[in-house]
């Protein structure tokens, strides 16, 4: 693999950042910085505004008002990111089409496209599976594979959303133990989950995301330690959020 | 021998005059498919992944052309191609050349609208992927084309039942002259009304074997395709 040490697009930075849908405040008035380091987890129940956080970060929603930045820099974002959706769509490919397909999107040589996809087909453990119809694999293979396709553009960001959703957990540690990787090797990784077991294996800092707005950010071990607000305390104790 | 025997014959004898028709036939229909996919496809493809101001009308319009009438096609044809007409001077009239032309206008329709829907779905399923992979505009089209290709095939497939079995545009451009735009289908017309029943069944026979061969390697390809590839 030939993952990059350090990013350019670091730090992501929302300012005042507000995401409007059909006139529902989606995300309000966000505010927050991602620095390199550990993965940064987003927690919160579900409509907290996770999923549109880790798109608009990613540059597929602009914001209705305020902005993002990615390195400094703004209006575009970077070329060297990519995302895993919570449910990854196969391209109607076999695996290792999928990963060239990705390969070719991101101007990746002809006469290297082989080689990388047998990278990361083995970095994710798919190896020998290269053939196969994409969509016949299980789901965690599906996962797997996108995690893969993600990665096939070289990212300095990865932003995952929900990866082991509906995973079992076997096929749950073979993603994060991917994630691990992947992060260790320098990559910014950005994920949504609401499992708290996995952001306390994975995260590095946590961010708690209720009704749109940030309400709390902070170290994952003093988050889950002594989380500082009120409502992150009840999430943590497993309350309904309304 | 009755008539039904006679043209059962004829068939499986390979007469030559029933054979000569099929050729023509099929060089025609299969013609104006070919023509009608390469503009159709890329048309509903457009259409599918392009927002502009008047798109659902147009939609409308094309769904409603894949009801167009034979003869409205082969009169519009036959109106351009006329010693009278803006094309005129081609001297294309009544010829196979007319025919193609005529069929395709008709074809078109059909697969434009079933290629813009096919499409149109799959970018709905793809879009955010291909957006997160900052995927352009022009490999985003020919990425939804060739990944609907199993189901393009039976836009194809519509579009040549269309051409196979229609005789009144063919019969308008064409002409129905003898051993130079007879098909099938305006062979069939005339001797039946001719009470020539012999090779209006034969005709009729291979016709239907012909659709039904063309139906079942198209069904087989779109099998293989999705066992294999989807």
């Amino acid at each position: 693999m030939n993952l990059p040490a350090l990013s350019p697009d670091i730090p992501i930075r929302f300012i005042e950042v507000e995401i409007l849908a059909g006139g529902v405040t989606i995300l309000n008035r966000v505010s927050i910085s991602i620095g390199a380091g550990a993965p940064t987890v987003l927690i919160g129940s579900n409509g907290s505004g996770k999923t549109t956080f880790l798109r608009a970060a990613m540059g597929l929603i602009p914001p209705s008002r305020g902005r993002i930045t990615w390195g400094g820099r703004d209006a575009v974002p970077p070329k060297r990111r990519a995302i895993v959706f919570q449910r990854p769509v196969m391209l109607r490919r076999s695996v290792a089409g999928n990963i060239g397909y990705a390969l070719a999107a991101a101007s990746v040589p002809r006469d290297q496209r082989e080689r990388r996809t047998g990278e990361l087909l083995s970095l994710v453990g798919l190896q020998g599976l290269q053939a196969r119809p994409a969509r016949r694999l299980s789901g965690g293979e599906q996962q797997r594979l996108a995690l893969a396709r993600a990665l096939a553009r070289n990212p300095t960001v990865l932003f995952l959303d929900e990866p082991t959703a509906n995973l079992d957990p076997a096929a749950t540690k073979a993603i994060e133990n991917i994630v691990q990787e992947v992060s260790a090797s320098g990559v910014k990784v950005v994920m949504a989950t609401h499992d708290l077991g996995e952001a306390k294996r994975l995260a590095g800092d946590i961010v708690f995301l209720h009704r749109g707005s940030v309400i709390e950010r902070g170290p994952a071990d003093a988050f889950f330690a002594a989380a500082a607000t009120d409502d992150a305390r009840r999430f943590l104790a497993g309350d309904l959020l309304i | 021998m009755t008539e039904n025997a006679t043209a059962l014959h004829m068939v499986l004898t390979g007469d030559p005059v029933l054979f000569g028709i099929v050729r023509l036939s099929l060089a025609v229909s299969l013609s104006a498919v070919l023509f009608a996919a390469l503009i159709g496809v890329p048309l509903g493809g457009l259409i599918a992944l392009t927002r502009f101001r008047g798109r659902e009308p147009v939609v409308v319009v094309l769904n409603a052309l894949m009801g167009l009438p034979p003869v409205v096609a082969g009169l519009a044809v036959f109106l351009m191609f006329s010693r009278s007409g803006p094309l005129g001077s081609l001297g294309l009239l009544f010829t196979p050349e007319a025919m193609v032309i005529a069929q395709t206008v008709l074809v078109i329709p059909i697969i434009a609208a079933l290629a813009r829907q096919t499409i149109e779905d799959l970018w709905i399923e793809y879009r955010d992927e291909l957006a997160a992979m900052d995927v352009g505009p022009v490999r985003r089209v020919r990425t939804l084309i060739w990944d609907a290709r199993f189901s393009l095939v039976t836009a194809l497939l519509a579009g040549f039942g269309r051409a196979a079995a229609e005789v009144g545009a063919i019969i308008i451009v064409g002409g129905n002259i003898e051993g130079f735009t007879r098909t099938m289908t305006t062979a069939i017309a005339l001797e039946t009304s001719k009470g020539e029943l012999q090779l209006a069944l034969g005709l009729g026979i291979v016709l239907m074997f012909v659709i039904v061969l063309i139906n079942a390697l198209a069904w087989g390809v779109r099998r293989a395709g999705e066992h294999f590839i989807a």
